[in-house]
């Protein structure tokens, strides 16, 4: 069987969130095949390599199969959380979109029944 | 004119079978507007508002800073203004948190908002308690150590800069004043999910120790508490076919009496209610799901089931939740610091370049000023702020805004700061592109998070309903 890379952006859905100077980063899959690929492909070593100098501190990975999404806590992840803050974005807000950004290695039946590269019209 | 208000009498109980509540704010500077389709179409008995976030707290401590009669949500007035007129014919009584760090002094705002409508035989009720900023002492010598809940560390390190501490309440105290007849109730730092676990509470029956249940309001309260967040704003799939987020709907749940429950949207509101975009808010500020800690319950949002059921309504139910945590939340807020920020605009061509030579020089002349900054962040807007070292430079963008933030012990450095650049504009590298002027100086605000027994803050929570006319 083929496998082929896609770029999370493509297939997930995600969203981030504060909470003092930690960060979390959910990212959702559209179906169990494709979640089963985040569980393989997704790992909090990863994530946090991708992340680079925006995390101080380690990251944790939790699954969350009944809505087939891994949430990511960031430790240190705020720069030192929203009200301290230097960045232009205090709340991580666009942290969903940074994971977003990750490729995954998925086969051709992990893509079975995804939509994938949806657009707004240009 | 009658109005139905969702609370549908059983024949066997006290209690309703089900209860229909809304949200009307996810954040201090919300509009008001959402919160009004929701009390004229959204069919519901009970309003909740949630003003407040850690950042909102600091926010908060600053007003109360200039002005000891402040710290509450400044845009509270207006909120009842609009809304009372609405909500007191139709019997749906408000919950808002937007008390802040003075619900007193909230509460005495709403009354004079009251007595301008004519409304003297309104019920005011007011949560205190949470408010530990002067006790921290006390707190710590009754074996409280205060200690950080992310890091460990000791409070000493921050000690004498405290300025706010609050514990984070649970339902209870709100369930009481909904006893008391409160027609308003006005909170500080109660739980943003416990506003809308009360009113579950008090029309369902629910016990305190009904562990699954409480769970289930705390995943409701929790898919509310952000307002559009699950009705399709901030949604990250296809956005760009959701309809009217100029005006979205805010959430509007009806809860049955074993916690399920249909989580939908005032009818005619924008937005979206679907398993998409209800999902993306299950999981919003969540640390580990199989343990979302509430004071009143632990719940397991990996047992959350949700479903379509229908056009914009999202069933929500299955929730399983354990015995409540032995301690409370609590955070503190401290000083740390002066922000000063610079921000230069640069056009095409060689953007990048010109901001990245800027920034040099900006260095040489804070190293030459005798400025001593204790932290610096150096962004390019436009090319790495959001993204970091994750995204490739683009090639020769149009513009790019420079932005340079550094803290300072003291206030007059961090003002002083953006004005040593300002001859830049002059002397830097040519095509600047919308520059912004030097801000003010940012007091910076370090929160610490913390746990304290919950014996040492509940047994000094004061509720009280009052009218109108009595105070």
């Amino acid at each position: 069987m083929s496998t082929r890379r896609v770029q999370l952006r493509d297939v997930a859905q995600a969203r981030s969130g504060d909470k003092g100077d930690l960060a979390n980063v959910a990212v959702f899959a559209p179906t169990g095949a494709m979640y089963a690929a985040f569980l393989r492909e997704l790992t909090a070593q990863r994530v946090r390599a991708h992340f680079g100098r925006f995390v101080h501190g380690e990251v944790d990975r939790y699954e969350v199969p009944n809505v087939r999404a891994l949430n990511f806590v960031l430790h240190q992840a705020l720069d030192g959380g929203a009200a301290r803050s230097l960045r232009s974005d205090p709340l991580g807000k666009s942290y969903g979109s940074l994971i977003l950004r990750m490729e995954i290695e998925v086969d051709d039946a992990e893509l079975d029944g995804v939509e994938v590269g949806r657009r707004p019209p240009r | 004119m009658q109005f139905d208000t969702g609370v549908k009498p059983s024949p066997c109980s006290p209690f309703v079978r089900s209860i229909r509540i809304g949200a009307g704010q996810g954040f201090y500077g919300d509009s008001v507007d959402a919160a009004l389709d929701v009390a004229r179409s959204g069919d519901v008995s009970y309003i909740c508002f949630d003003a407040l976030a850690e950042l909102t707290m600091a926010i908060l401590q600053k007003d109360r800073f200039r002005d000891p009669a402040a710290g509450y949500a400044r845009d509270l007035p207006a909120f009842m203004s609009a809304l009372l007129p609405i909500c007191r014919p139709r019997g749906i009584r408000l919950i808002t948190n937007a008390g802040g760090i003075n619900p007193a002094g909230a509460a005495a705002a709403v009354r004079e908002v009251a007595r301008r409508l004519g409304m003297d035989d309104l019920r005011i009720g007011v949560v205190l308690g949470d408010d530990i900023t002067s006790r921290v002492g006390e707190l710590q010598a009754s074996g409280a150590a205060l200690s950080n809940l992310d890091t460990g560390a000791s409070l000493d390190e921050v000690r004498d800069r405290i300025v706010f501490g609050v514990a984070y309440l649970g339902c209870a105290p709100v369930v009481r004043a909904l006893e008391m007849g409160a027609d308003v109730v006005i909170t500080g730092r109660v739980a943003d999910a416990s506003l809308f676990v009360a009113p579950m509470v008090h029309e369902l029956g629910w016990g305190m120790e009904d562990w699954d249940r409480l769970a289930a309001g705390v995943v409701l309260g929790h898919l509310m508490e952000c307002s559009a967040q699950s009705t399709g704003g901030n949604f990250s799939g296809d956005w760009w076919n959701v309809p009217d987020l100029d005006r979205p709907g805010y959430p509007v749940c009806e809860v049955r009496q074993d916690g399920s429950a249909l989580l939908t949207k005032p009818a005619g509101t924008g937005g979206r209610v679907s398993f998409d975009t209800v999902k993306e808010q299950l999981l919003y500020e969540v640390l580990d799901p199989r343990a979302y800690l509430n004071p009143d319950v632990v719940a397991d949002f990996t047992s959350v089931q949700l479903r379509d059921a229908g056009q914009d309504v999202v069933e929500v139910s299955g929730v399983r939740g354990r015995p409540r945590p032995d301690d409370l939340k609590a955070i503190l807020g401290y000083l740390d610091g002066y922000a000063g920020t610079i921000a230069i605009g640069y056009s095409w061509p060689d953007a990048v370049q010109k901001a990245q030579r800027t920034a040099e020089l900006v260095e040489r002349m804070v190293a030459r000023s005798g400025l001593k900054p204790l932290d610096v962040v150096t962004e390019m807007i436009g090319v790495d702020s959001t993204h970091g070292s994750a995204a490739p430079i683009p090639d020769d963008p149009n513009e790019v805004v420079l932005r340079i933030s550094a803290r300072f012990a003291t206030e007059a450095e961090a003002k002083r700061f953006p004005r040593i650049a300002t001859p830049l504009g002059l002397n830097g590298p040519p095509f600047i592109g919308g520059g912004v002027a030097p801000q003010g100086a940012r007091a910076l605000l370090g929160v610490w998070p913390s746990l304290l027994p919950r014996q040492l803050v509940e047994p000094g929570v004061e509720v009280s309903v009052d009218e109108v006319a009595a105070v």
